[in-house]
C-alpha cells in the first residue's frame, strides 16, 4: 500500500505512521495543532480540541509531571511488579507510560519527570525517569 | 410538557439464568434460558418477539446469531457497543422503537460464560496501540490509576474504597441468587491480594457466568402483563474517550453529563430516588457515579460510602443484589441494574427488598470509566 500525503503531515503516510518513525529514529514527537494552538497525544490527522486539520510535528520538551500511578503485580518468575503511570507533558497532552529507573512503590503523584526513547525499530516508546535533581512530591494540580 | 419518552415503555419480564457458574453451558444457551423466562414472566413466547436488542463478547454479529438461535425475525434490531453499559443505552433505544411502532415486544438479553469457559475478564477489545508497550492489564490499570488520582485528589481512603465492597456483600448476604456471600470486613478487603494498586483482589468485580432478559412494551398495553409494569421514566448515554489517559479529569465521570440529563428527562432530582443499582467493575465506580449523578458532592464519595449509606439498613440502598462486585459479573454487567430495579419496584426482593421503592435509577459504565448511561424506572404511581 502507498501511503498518501495527509496536510499538515510532513512525509509520507498519516500519522501514527510518522510517529513511529521518529520513535524509531530516537525521537519523541507530538503534535501542535495550527489552529488552536493545542497540543495532542495520540498522533491524529484531526485536532481532537477542534476538529482542525492543519497540524504540525514539534518536539516534545520531554517534561512531565507523573499524573497517577500503579504497580502492577506480577509473580516474579513471570519479571516481577512493574510501574504503569499516566504522565502530563509539559505541552499539556497526557499519555500512559511507564517510570524506569524508580521502584515503582516511591513513584508518586506529582513527581517530575522526564522521557526518553526505549526499544528500537517498531518497538520504540517513551519511558520517562524521575529528575534527579529536581525531585519532588508536590506540585500536582 | 414532559419528554415525549417519559412513561413511553415499560418493562413487563425479567429474569436470569447461570448466574455464578453454569458448568456445560455455552453463553448463548443461558442467554435463551433468560430469554425464555423472562418473556414467560410477561406471560409472552419467544413468537412475540419483534424487537432484537443484544450483545456479547463471542459474537461477531450478535443479533443475527442471537435472533438466528432464537428463531426470531425481528422488524427492530440493535447491538451497537459501548461496553457493558449497553444494555442501559437498549432501555432508550427500545423505549425509541416501540414508541415510533417499528416493534411492539423488545427483548434486550445478554449472556456470557466466561467463568466456566474461560476463568478470566473478557477483554476482547485489547490494548490501544499506543499503551501497549507499557503492558497495562486491562481493565484493571486504568480503574487503579482513576483510583490512585481520587485518593491523591481528595484524600479517599482504601478503607473507603472498601465499604463499598463490604456494603455490596451486605446486600448480597440477603440474595440467595448471590454468587459471593461470605461474610467480607473492611480489613479483608484491606488485607486480599494486591492487584494493581491500589486495587486488590476484592476491590474487583467478580468474574462469574450469568444471563439476563428484559423485556418492554408499549406503555398503553403494559397493564395488559401479569407483573405489575415499570415504566421507562428517564434516560441518557455518554461518553468521552476510550484510554484513561484521554478522560480529561480521571476523576469526573461521563456520568456528570448522562444523569442530569435523565434526571430532567424524568422530571426527577437525587432526591427522589428510593434504590440505586450502580455498575460496581471496581469499588471506585461506586463512588465516581455516586458523586457524579449527584447523590453526595465532588471528592465527598469516600466518606460517603464510609458512613455505611449504602449498606443494609443505611439512607440509600445501592446494588441491593450484591452488584457486580457480590453477586455477579459476567463480563458486561449492566443488564443486572435494569432487572434488579424491576425486582425492587414490583416488591419481589424478598429479604432485601427496599420497602416502598417506587423509583429506581440504573447507572451503567463501560470500557475504561468511558461509557455511562443514565435510567430512571419507575412504578405506575409515578407516571
Ligand atoms: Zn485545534
Amino acid at each position: 500500500m502507498t501511503g498518501q500525503q495527509i496536510p499538515g503531515v510532513q512525509g509520507v503516510g498519516g500519522a501514527d505512521r510518522r510517529f513511529k518513525e521518529a520513535l524509531a529514529a530516537g525521537r519523541f514527537d507530538i503534535q501542535r495543532c495550527r489552529s488552536c494552538g493545542s497540543h495532542f497525544f495520540y498522533p491524529r490527522v484531526i485536532c481532537p480540541h477542534c476538529g482542525g486539520s492543519e497540524i504540525e510535528w514539534v518536539a516534545a520538551s520531554g517534561r512531565a509531571t507523573v499524573h497517577s500511578t500503579t504497580t502492577v503485580r506480577r509473580k516474579a518468575e513471570q519479571g516481577g511488579d512493574y510501574n504503569v503511570c499516566i504522565v502530563e507533558l509539559d505541552e499539556g497532552p497526557r499519555m500512559m507510560s511507564r517510570v524506569d529507573g524508580t521502584p515503582s512503590d516511591d513513584v508518586r503523584i506529582g513527581m517530575r519527570v522526564s522521557a526518553s526513547v526505549a526499544g528500537a525499530g517498531d518497538g520504540a516508546f517513551v519511558v520517562f525517569h524521575v529528575d534527579g535533581r529536581d525531585a519532588q512530591q508536590e506540585g500536582a494540580r | 410538557m414532559s419528554h415525549p419518552l417519559r412513561g413511553a415503555a415499560a418493562i413487563v419480564g425479567v429474569a436470569t439464568a447461570g448466574i455464578g457458574e453454569a458448568a456445560g453451558f455455552t453463553a448463548t444457551e443461558i442467554l435463551a434460558q433468560a430469554s425464555h423466562a423472562a418473556l414467560a414472566d410477561a406471560g409472552l413466547t419467544l413468537r412475540d418477539v419483534d424487537g432484537l436488542f443484544t450483545n456479547t463478547a463471542v459474537h461477531s454479529h450478535p443479533a443475527l446469531s442471537i435472533g438466528e438461535y432464537l428463531g426470531l425475525r425481528p422488524t427492530f434490531s440493535e447491538s451497537s457497543s459501548i461496553g457493558g453499559a449497553s444494555f442501559v443505552a437498549y432501555l432508550i433505544t427500545a423505549t425509541m422503537a416501540l414508541q415510533a411502532r417499528l416493534c411492539d415486544v423488545a427483548l434486550i438479553c445478554y449472556g456470557s460464560n466466561q467463568r466456566t469457559a474461560l476463568g478470566r475478564l473478557e477483554a476482547k477489545s485489547g490494548s490501544q496501540s499506543y499503551e501497549a508497550p507499557y503492558q497495562p492489564r486491562h481493565p484493571i490499570t486504568s480503574y487503579a490509576l482513576a483510583t490512585a488520582r481520587h485518593m491523591h485528589r481528595y484524600g479517599t481512603t482504601r478503607a473507603q474504597l472498601a465499604a463499598v465492597a463490604v456494603a455490596a456483600r451486605g446486600w448480597a448476604q440477603r440474595n440467595p441468587e448471590a454468587f459471593m456471600r461470605d461474610p467480607l470486613t473492611v480489613d479483608d478487603v484491606l488485607s486480599s491480594r494486591m492487584v494493581s494498586d491500589p486495587i486488590t483482589v476484592r476491590d474487583c468485580c467478580l468474574v462469574t457466568d450469568g444471563a439476563g432478559a428484559v423485556v418492554m412494551v408499549r406503555a398503553e398495553r403494559a397493564k395488559e402483563f401479569p407483573k405489575a409494569p415499570s415504566y421507562f421514566l428517564g434516560g441518557a448515554m455518554a461518553h468521552w474517550h476510550m484510554q484513561i489517559d484521554q478522560l480529561p479529569d480521571m476523576t469526573v465521570t461521563a456520568a456528570t453529563d448522562s444523569g442530569p440529563r435523565a434526571f430532567a428527562m424524568a422530571g426527577l432530582s437525587p432526591r427522589d430516588v428510593d434504590v440505586l443499582q450502580l455498575y460496581d467493575a471496581f469499588t471506585i465506580n461506586t463512588i465516581l457515579a455516586l458523586e457524579d449523578l449527584g447523590f453526595c458532592r465532588k471528592g465527598e464519595g469516600g466518606a460517603f460510602v464510609a458512613s455505611g449509606a449504602l449498606a443494609p439498613g443505611g439512607s440509600l440502598p445501592v446494588n441491593t443484589n450484591g452488584g457486580g462486585l457480590s453477586c455477579c459479573h459476567p463480563g458486561m454487567y449492566g443488564i443486572f441494574t435494569i432487572i434488579e430495579s424491576v425486582r425492587q419496584l414490583r416488591g419481589e426482593a424478598g429479604e432485601r427488598q427496599v420497602a416502598g421503592a417506587e423509583i429506581a435509577l440504573c447507572n451503567g459504565n463501560g470500557g475504561r470509566l468511558a461509557s455511562q448511561v443514565t435510567a430512571l424506572l419507575g412504578t405506575a404511581a409515578t407516571l
